[in-house]
Formats: structure tokens, sequence, C-alpha cells
């Protein structure tokens, strides 16, 4: 049987929607609706100058990260990276430990995003496709507290772990994580549009059990759904911040903890507070990097119908 | 919403099949077994800690002993009112958030236009916009608080160069509520203009080629078929950010990395003085309550919202 949640299968975009840019456009008719025009001179100005504000942050903290502090001080500033990459690197992870952040950090988002993904897939195909008392309400309740920002739970959140002797410790980070009620509204959806039910009431005929049901026919199917669930879920645990700088210390960090106490004056050097910064969004931005287009259509569509 | 269809087995079934009634019990209660991991953990860590919350807020609890709770009544509100700090946190929250949410959806708005026009590259460009996304909080803070620094920093150089004099990204109250707010405006806008793409792209072709037809110009269309078409979306990602900014915490404090928010507070989120009772001053039932003043904040925000969005297209209903 396969392993529930795996990604390695490139996910497909789920909305396939996309007009292949190799296509002629169609005939000489005047393109009239919006999303038919051409973009014009200015378009393509402005998109530019907006792709160059997202990305500049990211290449001023690699030129920062590769000078020396006394470089930065400089008037004009450099906008050139320079030789010091390596060392300050080896600055961070002395000074700041990233390199046990790192792996705590891809130990607890790894966690997140396989329980994320499996409890959310299970609880979407329900709501999706069996009937039970309280399906709606149960359904209606769940999306309801995706308003709710899990922040203000976060001081009962504190003392339970505190009882439980979890302060400090990977799992209180983990178990917290895996309640992700968009999750569960995202996998409904898909399981909604992309598994007819003729192919489940087939399989009861045939005799199939709901579990067989589910991890041979539902799984297979919800594969793309579930790798953009995993995506997505991936990014945001690796990334979060509040919690875990709550329920971890210095001793015990994820990479945003790590960062936390960089730029909470522990290190004055402002290079070695931009190398750690670097080191901290690479791996994400990597992910970023292979898998953007099935992000970005993730988010497209879990807009359509949030 | 589409409606599924019942799958329960057809009653041709054979019920000789052995143990019907026993695997009839689990047909009907095996549903409940897919849900049961999504709502044990949401039981636990979402749902029970959003109620206790506000049974927190009503006793003095400190951090070093959270074992101990001694009755404290509405004293822990009583005191919000009367700390000065309660009252900065809540102003600089509200300015923060329409510092960092208007410019954000009106340029996410913007380039959503843009972005929906058939071009080169399109697929880059709309990944590219979405590139902030990809950062934390942590990192993308301690960036801009560089480029926003005084004396070096890249923002300043530049303004230096038009003849402005340097600005105090960190002491000023607005300066430095303008520096936290970009963050948000960085992190944000490309997100948000994917959210409105995708609204924009569900908005039926027919109706631009009438307006084209009565002669409406683009910028007739945008304002006359778009925006309305988009009105759900709006609504949607207003109430979104407003959530969002009402919990504002990364970005002040790592600004300078203070807890205080700047040495006057002046740019103290709730977020940031909840965290500063709870975890600087050990006072968890004070910052419970913060928690529950942010909630029924959201509450009325969403509430106010709501009844915007309803009462303008009832308006435009009745037209």
């Amino acid at each position: 049987m396969t392993a529930p949640g795996t990604i390695e299968a490139p996910p497909r975009p789920p909305r396939p929607d996309r007009p292949s840019p190799a296509a002629p456009p169609r005939g000489r008719r005047p393109s009239r609706a919006g999303r038919t025009l051409h973009a014009g001179p200015v378009a393509y100005a402005i998109l530019i100058i907006a792709v160059l504000v997202s990305a500049f942050p990211f290449y001023w903290t690699l030129v920062a990260a590769s000078r020396s502090n006394a470089d930065l001080a400089q008037v004009p500033p450099t906008l050139v990276p320079g030789p010091h990459l390596i060392r300050n690197f080896e600055a961070v992870l002395e000074e700041a430990d990233i390199g046990k952040a790192l792996l705590n950090s891809l130990i607890v988002s790894g966690s997140i995003t396989l329980g994320t993904v499996l409890c959310c897939t299970l609880a979407g195909f329900a709501f999706a496709k069996l009937r039970f008392r309280g399906r709606g309400a149960l359904l209606a309740l769940t999306v309801g507290t995706m308003m709710i920002p899990p922040q203000l739970g976060v001081i009962p959140l504190f003392m339970m772990i505190a009882e439980l002797g979890w302060v400090n410790q990977l799992q209180s980070v983990i178990l917290p994580g895996l309640v992700s009620a968009f999750g569960v509204f995202f996998m409904r959806q898909y399981l909604v549009q992309t598994l007819p039910d003729e192919l489940i009431e087939a399989a009861r005929v045939d005799g199939a059990s709901t579990a067989r049901i589910f991890w041979s026919i539902v799984v297979p199917i919800a594969r793309p759904g579930m790798a953009v669930l995993g995506l997505l879920t991936f990014m945001a645990a690796w990334n979060d911040f509040f919690w875990p700088v709550v329920a971890l210390t210095s001793s015990e960090p994820t990479v945003q903890v790590a960062l936390r106490q960089l730029g909470g004056g522990y290190v004055h050097d402002q290079s070695v507070i931009m190398a750690g910064t670097l080191l901290g969004t690479l791996p994400v931005l990597l992910v970023f990097g292979l898998l953007g287009r099935q992000i970005v259509g993730g988010i497209m569509q879990g807009a359509v119908k949030g | 919403m589409t409606l599924t269809a019942p799958v329960t087995p057809p009653k041709s079934v054979p019920a000789s099949r052995r143990g019907s009634s026993v695997r009839r019990t689990w047909q009907k209660a095996s549903p409940y077994a897919y849900i049961a991991p999504f709502f044990t953990l949401f039981a636990a860590f979402g749902a029970f800690p959003l109620l206790y919350t506000a049974y927190v807020s009503l006793y003095r609890v400190e951090l070093q002993t959270p074992g101990d709770m001694e009755w404290r009544g509405l004293g822990n509100y009583t005191a919000l009112l009367e700390d000065e700090f309660f009252w900065i946190s809540l102003r600089n929250t509200f300015t923060i958030g329409v510092l960092s949410t208007v410019p954000q959806l009106v340029m996410a708005l913007g380039l959503a236009h843009l972005l929906n026009y058939r071009m080169r590259g399109r697929t880059f460009l709309r990944t590219a916009v979405l590139l902030p996304y990809a950062t934390s909080v942590a990192a993308a803070t301690l960036v801009f608080a560089q480029l926003f620094g005084r004396d070096f920093g890249l923002i300043n150089y530049l303004l230096g160069t038009v003849g402005i004099e340097p600005v105090d990204w960190q002491t000023g109250t607005v300066a430095s509520q303008i520096a936290v707010s970009a963050v948000v405006v960085w992190r944000w806008t490309g997100y948000n203009a994917l959210i409105y793409l995708a609204g924009m792209q569900s908005i039926p072709d027919e109706l631009y080629e009438a307006a084209a037809m009565d002669g409406a110009s683009r910028w007739r269309q945008f304002f006359h078929v778009t925006l309305p078409g988009l009105r759900p979306t709006i609504v949607f990602t207003v109430i979104v950010s407003t959530i969002g900014a009402t919990q504002l915490f990364g970005e002040p404090l790592l600004l300078e990395g203070k807890i205080s928010g700047g040495i006057s507070h002046q740019y103290q989120t709730l977020g940031l003085y909840m965290y500063e009772q709870g975890w600087g001053f050990f006072h968890l039932g004070r910052a419970a309550a913060i928690a529950w003043v942010m909630f029924l904040l959201i509450v009325v925000l969403v509430g106010v919202n709501a009844l915007i969005a309803h009462r303008r297209s009832r308006k435009e209903a009745g037209r």
C-alpha cells in the first residue's frame, strides 16, 4: 500500500485553465475581454518594477551576508556581493547554532506536513463523500474557526504544554501544528470536484470497505491536491513564528526562533544576521523555486472557493 | 456549493452478506473514524484553548506557576483599561493596520489586473510577485530593519540622493509604523494579487464583451465590470487582512528586537503587548484578557465589514 502523502509525484496544478503560451492568439478578432487583452509596454514596465521590488530584499540579503560589517557601513552602499559569505556562515553556525535550528525546523515542518496532509485528507474525504449525522454542523464549525487566529488560544496552550512538561520540546510545536481547518476545507473541495460518486458506488457494489476505497481510490485521485496542501503547509510551518517563539528556547530552536535571537541583540554584526537570514530562507526559497507554479495554483485554487 | 450524492450502498445489496448487522453498524460509524484524527487534535489544540482563554482571563496566573490560579473576576480587564500602554498598543494596531492593509490591497488589485492580461512570461510574473510570501516574518523583518537603518540603511541613502534628510525609522512614531507596515505590504501584496486574479478569472467574458460593445474603455470596464464582479473576493481579502493586522507580532518585535515595540511603545501592537505581559512580565491571566479583547475586536471589525458589504450589495440590487 502506498504511504500517505508522499510528495515526490510532480503535482499537476488543479486548474489547468492556463492557455499554453506557445499557442498563437486566437484569430484576428479584436480582443475585448479583460482576459484576452494584450499587455502594453506600460503594463510590462509596472510588472517588472513589481518583480524587482519583490526580489530585491532577497538580493540584498545575499549582498549583506557576503560582506563584512565594515563594508555595510560604507556610503554609498555597495550593491554587489562580496567575498565574506563563508566566513559569515561560520559565524552564524557558531553563535546561534543555526545547524541545529535547521535540523529542528526540518523535523517540525516535515512532521507537520505529513500529519496535516493525512488528517485533512481523511476528514476532507468524509466531508466530501460520506454521509453521517452532524456532517453539516461539523463542517460549518471547521470553516468557522478558519477565521479565528490560533494566536488567541496561545495562553491555555502554553499552560497545557507546561503541564505536560513539553516546554522546549519539538512535539509542543508539532502537535498543535497538525490542526488545519483550511486543510480540511481544501481537501473537501478538491475531492468534491475530482472524485466521481460513481467510482465509490462501483467499488461498494464490488464489496470494498470504506477503508479500502480510501486507500485504493481516494488517495491516488487526491494526490495532486495533497501535494499542493503539503507545499502550503510546509511553507507555513517552516515560517511560523509566534508559537515556536513561545514554546521553544535558544537551546532547542527552530530557524525562526534562532533568527529572533540573532535580531534580538545577541549579535550586533549586521552581516552575520543577514547570513543567518539567508540560511533560514534558502530551504523554503528552494522549494518555491522548484514548485512555485504549483504554489501559485494552490493559492488561486484555495482562493476561488474560500 | 456542489451537492454530494448519497454514497450509501444501493438497497439491492444482498443482506445475506456475512455479519451484515455488524457491518451496517460499522458503515454508520465509520465516517466518524475518518474525521476523528482531525477533530481530536482540533478539540485539544484548537477549540479548547480558544475557549479556555476566556476562563483564564478571569484569574491571576503567573508564568512560573501556571498551575496556581487565583480568582480575579474582571480584574485583569479593568487593569487593562487603566494601563496607558494598552491604549497605545490598541491605537498602534489600528494605525498600522490601516497603513498596511489599504496600500496592500489597492496595489494587489492593480497588479492582479495587469497579471490578467495576455502576455509573455505570465507564469513567471505570477510566480515572481508571490516570492515574498516564501519568506518568514522573521527573515523579512530583519532585512527590512537593515534597509531602514538610520545611518547606513539603503532607504535613507536613496532618500538622501533626492535631498531628503535621513529619517529615524525606529524612534519616530509615524516613521516606525511605516517601516513595520512596509514589511507587511511587501510580504502580502503578491499573495492578495493572486487571490484577486483568481476572482477576476471567474468573471464571465461576456460581461466584458458587452461592455466593450457599449464602447466602455479599459478603465470603465475595470470599474464597472471587474470591481463589482470582484466584490465577494474583496470582502474576503479585507476580512482576512484585517484579522492578520490585528495579530501583528513578529514585525514589531523584530524591527528592533525589543518586546516594548520602541522606546515609547510607539509601534507596539496588541499582539506584542500580549506577549510582553505574558512572557515578559509573566502575567498569563492579563495576557489572556488581552487575547480576549483582540478576539472581540476581530468580531467587531469582521461584523462591520460584513455589514458594509451586505448593505452595499443590497443597495446595488435595489438599483
